[in-house]
């Protein structure tokens, strides 16, 4: 593994980054790493753009905060917002797994500017990346009951894409732990987990 | 039971720095904790919260930071562990008791968490308070991982007794809303009796037993300047010659150590972390100055290292310390405002080495800009579906408009601040710190004497009125100034994540506590008071509007609840949809109405069909669209 490993998960306020990345932390808490995890808040439940770091090593303690440039794995609850972060913290090689579902911006809904084409966005995400997987996890997450659980189905989704150096039955105990054996969120978790096997 | 209560010492845990104060508190033996919601510092009271139960503590959420001081303090006097935890600018209205109880002391360990914001994250200024900590001469100490801070704010405790003076630990956005792994240590369950016996009284005095007083504070800080000479808190790390020493502090040093790692200049780059940054351990300093030619500083905000470790060079020229030559804010190294991170670092250490570092091609790099540039529009922050600010601004702007005169409108600190962009139809044009938005219309409102005709009206949330405009809205009754006070009652605490205030009916451990009422307390002040719902539209704009033409201090109030509250979020919502047969799309004559205008993020533009749309994933049901769309083509469709 890549020492320390960079994931980033981005998106809008109110998408549920922070426990996305609570969930991703704590599996890899769970298996011995040293985990920072940087969040941008204060305005998350405000339509901002969101971004969350997590750093991965079995060295130290990293900061927070990654370097530009330097991203191994970027999970994208947004399209336009998976893009704005690859030109931040991209490389040839980052391995991108993105719901393609836009949240528009209040620029688009004003009129001052056009909401761009999803599907010249997720062109422009592929020529960034190594590796692209788009997960209708919207879609997904309203199977599970609420479709706000995107975020869930995405993390179980990167949970079993191998991605990851943290076995999937962690990102479970976890889910188990925080919310219960029969919890709607453990649903969503495993339906991710099924689509990322495929 | 709250996460931080687990009693597994040596687990190891995922915990955020506010997370890992708390559980330091806990493994202290806190028993008191207050404070004020405010980012990033509310988490350290709420996971204390969580715990209050199992462990017997009192926590609660004050009416405002000096009382929550104030609270802590009297605990603390009694012998027992007290905790105040507040953002930066709380610690500007706690600063009167701050600057006495310094004097006054503590029996039991008294500790004063703050939570710094560079870049101004959540906050209205960049405000360093560690110059409190020189300012009051009490101990800082500055964390920088969360680790670190659950172990200093655990020691924080200890220190603070043995000294009897209040401790102040440092915390900073990015390390109180990081998350890093914490290893437990062991609960206290230690439970002491308070004690409050007189003499000596508890008191700064005054005269010459304030000077008596101030004496001893110097006495206490001299013995923790020798305490800090050997703290474990500080450290350093690398070659024993450096030819540049970082001097830095909480997560900056983090920072400072990928960017020496990243450069590959651990044998020529040394690291002196400071844990303890006030008093200075001097010695320490003479120690590592000694051995560097150079030195950088590497800390958030205000230049506070780099100066104070400037002035002890100057002093420690007489005992032959040939002064190293300083870099850092001052001499454009590093910013002198916003957040430090590893780039910034990487820069400044690439300047002074010479050494560079490129983390991808360069043709990458330029096409990633391309692409950005072309396809991402700007995403400003908005108000959240279903928010009642929305209505609210709406209102006020109608009736403004029709009013005529342009008012002016003064704003506060909340959600609501964003009445000042877009999003609130930028009806409001002033932005400063909690209760000035009235403050300042006591003013403005005083000025028609010398020609000044505008309309004047405050705006506040109603956490904020409890917190600080009641001694405005008194001076406004009192001086007669002329000024229409609106509260925009959302029956929460929304910015800082829903904590309950005075008017909520519960305590912050959700005891049942008689709702105080705004529209009472300004029937007792003898304030016109009126209240009305902003979803009614026409009925607010009209209360407004009349309002408005009225002369001396009125209030009106806006109630309805955030719906992001959890009772709000369980309550079953109406389905909103348009009817595409009624909508006339472009051609409608308010220009798109809804999705143009009205700025919800739920009303969005269905671009095959020309056609207004609802999101219905972002949808809260609020109808407001629906009572303000022009064609009547927006239906609520109530669930049966």
């Amino acid at each position: 593994m890549k020492d320390p490993l960079n994931v980033l998960v981005v998106g809008v306020g109110g998408q549920g980054n922070l426990l996305a990345s609570l969930l991703i932390g704590s599996a890899a808490t769970e298996e011995g790493f040293y985990v920072s995890v940087g969040e941008t808040y204060g305005a998350t439940q405000r339509g901002g753009p969101v971004m969350s770091h997590l750093r991965l090593s079995k060295r130290r303690a990293y900061s927070p905060l990654m370097p530009e440039g330097v991203g191994d794995i970027l999970l994208g609850f947004e399209p336009v917002e998976t893009l704005r972060a690859l030109g931040t913290y991209g490389n040839p090689n980052i391995k991108v797994m993105v719901n393609p579902r836009p949240v528009y911006p209040l620029e688009v809904l004003s009129g001052q500017t056009k909401y761009p084409e999803v599907g010249k966005v997720l062109e422009a995400i592929r020529e960034l990346s190594g590796e692209v997987v788009v997960v209708e996890a919207t879609e997904l997450a309203k199977r599970a009951g609420d479709a706000r659980m995107q975020n869930v189905v995405m993390v179980g989704c990167l949970a079993t894409s191998g991605w990851l150096p943290l076995r999937p039955e962690s990102f479970r105990k976890v889910v188990v732990e925080l919310f219960g054996e029969n919890s709607p969120n453990l649903r969503a978790l495993e339906l991710g987990m099924a689509e990322g096997k495929k | 039971m709250g996460r931080i209560g687990v009693d597994q010492p040596g687990r190891r845990m995922l915990l955020s720095g506010n997370e890992a104060i708390a559980r330091g508190a806990l493994e202290a033996g806190v028993q008191v904790c207050s404070g004020y919601p405010g980012n990033p510092a509310s988490e350290v009271v709420e996971a204390l919260l969580e715990v209050s139960r199992d462990f017997d503590l009192y926590v609660e959420w004050s009416t405002n930071e000096m009382v929550a001081l104030e609270v802590a303090g009297a605990a603390a006097a009694t012998g027992l562990r007290s905790l105040t935890a507040m953002k930066n600018l709380g610690v500007d209205v706690c600063s009167d008791f701050l600057m006495t109880v310094n004097l006054s002391g503590t029996k039991g360990g008294f500790v004063l968490v703050t939570g710094d914001d560079p870049a101004a994250h959540s906050t209205t200024t960049e405000l360093d308070t560690r110059n409190y900590a020189r300012m009051a001469d009490v101990p800082l100490l500055e964390p920088s991982t969360p680790q670190e801070a659950k172990e200093m704010t655990k020691w924080a405790f200890e220190l603070s007794e043995e000294l009897g003076l209040i401790c102040m630990v440092r915390s900073v956005t990015r390390l109180s809303h990081s998350r890093g792994v914490v290893e437990l240590g062991v609960l206290s369950r230690e439970r002491r009796k308070p004690e409050f016996t007189a003499p000596p009284p508890w008191t700064s005095g005054s005269s010459t037993f304030t000077c008596m007083f101030h004496d001893m504070l110097h006495q206490k800080m001299k013995t923790a300047s020798e305490k800090f000479e050997t703290s474990p808190f500080n450290k350093y790390e690398g070659p024993e010659h450096p030819n540049l020493l970082l001097i830095t502090s909480g997560p900056s040093y983090t920072y400072s150590a990928e960017a020496v790692e990243l450069l590959g200049l651990q044998d020529s780059v040394g690291i002196l972390k400071l844990g303890t940054t006030w008093p200075l351990p001097e010695e320490l300093l003479f120690k590592h100055l000694r051995l560097a030619q150079e030195v950088l500083f590497v800390e958030e905000i205000d230049p506070f290292l780099e100066q104070n470790v400037k002035m002890l060079a100057a002093e420690f020229a007489s005992r032959g310390l040939k002064p190293p030559k300083f870099y850092g804010k001052k001499s454009g190294h590093l910013p002198a405002v916003g957040e430090l991170n590893t780039e910034l670092v990487l820069r400044a250490l690439s300047g002074l080495t010479g050494v560079s570092y490129s983390p991808r091609p360069s043709e990458y790099a330029s096409r990633a800009e391309e692409l950005v540039g072309g396809y991402v529009p700007g995403r400003s922050m908005a108000f959240c579906p279903g928010c009642p600010h929305r209505a609210s601004f709406w209102v006020m702007k109608r009736a403004l408009k029709w009013e005529g005169r342009e008012a002016v409108v003064t704003g506060d600190i909340g959600c609501y601040s964003m009445g000042l962009l877009p999003t609130g139809f930028s009806v409001e044009q002033t932005l400063h710190c909690m209760g000035a938005g009235i403050g300042t219309a006591c003013g403005f409102g005083k000025l028609e004497r010398f020609g000044f005709d505008k309309p004047v009206v405050s705006v506040s949330g109603d956490s904020t009125f409890y917190h600080a405009c009641i001694p405005a809205l008194i001076n406004a009754k009192w001086n007669s100034s002329n000024l229409l006070h609106v509260v925009l009652d959302n029956s929460t605490t929304g910015m800082t994540g829903h904590q309950p205030h005075p008017g909520s009916g519960i305590t912050a451990s959700g005891e049942p506590s008689p709702p105080i009422r705004v529209e009472e307390l300004c029937k007792g002040i003898g304030v016109e008071v009126r209240v009305c719902d902003p979803f009614e539209v026409d009925e607010a704009t009209k209360t407004f509007y009349e309002m408005l033409k009225e002369r001396g201090p009125r209030v009106l109030v806006f109630r309805h609840p955030c719906p992001l509250t959890e009772s709000e979020k369980k309550k079953r919502k109406p389905r909103v949809y348009v009817d595409q047969e009624k909508c006339i799309g472009e051609e409608c004559g308010c220009m798109a109405f809804c999705s143009r205008v009205l700025g919800c993020p739920a009303n969005i533009w269905d671009y095959s069909k020309g056609k207004a749309k609802i999101d219905e994933v972002l949808c809260t049901g609020c109808g407001l669209c629906a009572k303000l769309c022009p064609a009547g083509a927006i239906v609520v469709e109530e669930e049966k």
